[in-house]
């Protein structure tokens, strides 16, 4: 790409060489020429790692524990959606209990995920802050609720699978132990206290200030009758999608472009980018929060459908509110599994699986033979599919607010990145790459 | 604080940096959450992008560094950091080890980028995954895929204070005594790692009826033959043992070779 402006003061350049406070390796690049948008590239430069190839003749059974080295924010994302592909394609029913201690698991990663991003990561946006460190100064208290609501998210991980980060205990067709009925229970308390945090973070959020932004986004996530999604349902959009996971690869596809190491996310209809994550989730299953969610987000402001990116803020909170309010009604019913795991016949086959990582829809498809072997795998992460609307919205952010300076644009760029909580190692796993010998 | 001191010290300056890695082992920081906003007082955090956009610059008291190296611009980056750092300290097994994208370094890399790959013209990428200290001196290497948080923490306050970290390099099998925990390979017939795998995970697999899987890497002066023996007598073939030992430490030395004789038992010397 050259750059061709002559006139200084008619051309801008905004860049962000490693965007801080996402996980992974991340950038931006912004030319204006003549008040028009040039050129906007959110590019991603995380070093591919090619889990996809790398699967390829290992025992399926290893699924879980390689996919989960994906994200280390959001591995249970990796190992319910690689096990449940592996269960499909092996013809294999888990039942009841084994899912709802998988739910009771993935709550702990959305308190976890969205405690971090929303508190540590993305409020010091709004307040105007470089980190939380400064927030913990500026404010004190508020950082030691985050805390303490991460902490309990990362103890429900710990109790269900063993450790926090990348658990042990979890397995194709459920869990290797079933955790002492003692440990669940010393949860409950805890999470009560949750409850009255997480209701307070809603209220904090929802007193922000937040630009003016609504595009008309395609909302998609999972949907299920009765649960608000995260570990089951059917792939749905505001424009009347409805499939099932299985549908999934005949309506979404990815394309390559130059300037990223992840492929990007589209619709095969060409109908244009798609945003998947807590704004999508929260749009097409607002009937599904508990009481307790829809009335604190009715406080708070919001609608039955929020389009203002930056308010994922307060849609985080929510889900946080609901993820505490969900963990402990599971952990209050919860009896000790008889069989915690269902025994795998290995037959030929492919399957899929797909479940609400805390940043949106994160789909496996899987071929396996008859000796357990893993032959074919695609993974499909949230990031990715979200990495042409993030393209999308800075288009936008920028025209709207090219009289702001530099720095204020930029920090208003970074923004607008970071309402998605990119988890940018989790996107690169599909790449494509040159080799270089040395 | 003895009187003599005449100006405050100054606070350490810390670093972390990242690689090729899915984020976990940085985000143990941050997971440390008793502990954070004191380790954020006692050091100055110069630069963490993962947690902040404030940047500060070299050079450094203290570098954590995560991830491995993949790319050529991973590998100068990594000595301009070593000589910015005067302590560095490799955080992972990603870092100490290559990963589990190290994975790649046992295939045939041209076939699969052929069989997977649209546009490999758009990526940079070297055939190899290897460890931080295959490219730069290394002052502590802590391992575990992830790092437990406890042993980070100690590393940490260890070299603030200018003394050894106490991170013994003792196998699982240690650590499984020590928490009263029964021997899975010994009671069930499941085979284990943990006879040559370093402690420090907490013995989380075993406690938890899973036989170990070698996620903090080989022990110190590890008998990995003899071990793999007792899976071969346990049933299992050399190609589910070279599997077992090419994980997320494939490429430390004692598994890859291990898994390497398994691969090919033609070489073997009979024994």
């Amino acid at each position: 790409m050259t750059m061709t402006e002559t006139a200084k003061s008619a051309s801008r350049t905004i860049k962000v060489d490693a965007l801080a406070r996402v996980e992974g390796e991340g950038a931006l690049t912004v030319r204006v020429k003549n008040g028009v948008i040039q050129d906007v590239k959110f590019r991603i430069f995380e070093p591919p790692r090619f889990f996809e190839a790398l699967l390829v003749g290992r025992p399926l059974t290893d699924a879980p524990d390689i996919t989960s080295r994906i994200c280390g924010i959001c591995p249970v994302a990796y190992i319910t959606g690689s096990s449940q592909a592996m269960e499909d394609a092996l013809g294999v029913d888990v039942g009841d209990g084994i899912r709802r201690l998988r739910r009771l698991m993935y709550c702990g990663e959305w308190i976890e995920s969205h405690v971090l991003h929303a508190y540590l990561l993305h409020a010091p946006d709004f307040y105007g802050l470089e980190d939380s460190i400064q927030l913990a100064r500026k404010a004190p208290g508020v950082v030691e609720r985050a805390l303490r609501l991460k902490k309990l998210g990362n103890r429900i991980l710990e109790v269900i699978g063993g450790r926090a980060v990348h658990p042990v205990n979890t397995r194709v067709g459920g869990f290797y132990k079933s955790p002492a009925k003692a440990a669940v229970r010393s949860l409950i308390e805890p999470l009560k206290q949750a409850v009255e945090d997480s209701l307070e973070t809603v209220r904090l959020f929802a007193g922000l200030e937040f630009p003016d932004f609504e595009p008309d986004y395609t909302f998609v996530a999972l949907h299920h009758g009765t649960d608000y999604p995260i570990e089951r349902g059917r792939i749905v959009s505001n424009r009347g999608m409805d499939i099932a996971v299985s549908e999934f690869e005949q309506h979404f596809d990815e394309e390559h472009v130059a300037h990223s190491n992840a492929l990007h996310g589209v619709m095969t209809d060409g109908s244009g980018p798609y945003m998947v994550g807590p704004l999508a989730r929260y749009a097409l299953n607002h009937a599904q929060l508990s009481p307790l969610a829809r009335d604190a987000a009715t406080g708070a402001g919001l609608g039955p459908v929020v389009r203002n990116p930056y308010k994922s803020i307060i849609v985080r909170a929510v889900e946080t509110l609901y993820a505490c309010e969900e963990a402990l009604k599971l952990a209050e019913a919860y009896e000790e599994l008889v069989v915690p795991a269902i025994d795998l016949p290995f037959r030929a086959g492919s399957g899929t699986g797909c479940t609400e990582a805390p940043r949106g829809i994160c789909w496996h498809g899987y071929s396996v033979d008859a000796d357990g072997k893993i032959t074919a795998a695609r993974i499909v992460p949230p990031t990715s599919q979200n990495q042409k609307q993030i393209e999308a919205d800075l288009r936008a952010v920028v025209q709207d607010n090219l009289h702001l300076p530099d720095d204020k644009l930029k920090w208003r760029c970074e923004q607008t990145i970071r309402n998605y909580d990119p988890c940018i190692s989790c996107a690169t796993h599909f790449l494509t790459l040159t080799v270089e010998r040395e | 604080m003895a009187a003599v001191q005449t100006k405050p010290r100054r606070r350490p300056k810390l670093a972390v940096w990242k690689f090729s890695s899915c984020d976990g082992c940085q985000l143990s920081l941050l997971d440390c959450e008793d502990e954070l906003l004191a380790v954020a007082e006692a050091v100055e955090i110069a630069y963490f992008l993962e947690a902040t956009r404030a940047e500060i610059a070299g050079p450094y008291d203290v570098s954590l560094v995560e991830g491995s190296i993949g790319t050529l611009h991973d590998a100068e980056r990594i000595k301009m950091i070593r000589k910015q750092s005067k302590v560095l300290i490799t955080i992972g097994a990603c870092a100490t080890a290559g990963g589990i994208q190290a994975l790649r370094n046992f295939r045939d890399v041209d076939g699969f980028i052929r069989a997977v790959y649209a546009r490999p013209d758009f990526i940079d990428t070297l055939a190899t995954s290897t460890a931080i200290q295959d490219h730069v001196k290394v002052d502590f290497e802590l391992r575990g895929c992830p790092i437990n948080k406890e042993q980070l923490l100690e590393v940490l306050n260890a070299f603030l204070n200018h003394r050894r970290p106490v991170v013994p390099p003792m196998s699982q099998c240690i650590e499984c005594k020590m928490h009263g925990t029964v021997c899975v390979m010994v009671a069930h017939g499941t085979p284990c790692l943990g006879p040559v795998t370093q402690a420090g995970c907490g013995n989380l697999c075993p406690g938890h009826d899973r036989g170990c899987y070698g996620c903090f890497g080989p022990k110190e002066t590890p008998n990995v033959a003899a071990l793999t023996k007792q899976f071969a007598a346990l049933g299992w073939t050399d190609a589910a043992i070279a599997n077992a030992l090419r994980s997320f430490n494939a490429n430390a030395e004692p598994f890859r070779a291990e898994a390497q004789h398994r691969e090919t038992p033609s070489q073997r010397v009979p024994s």
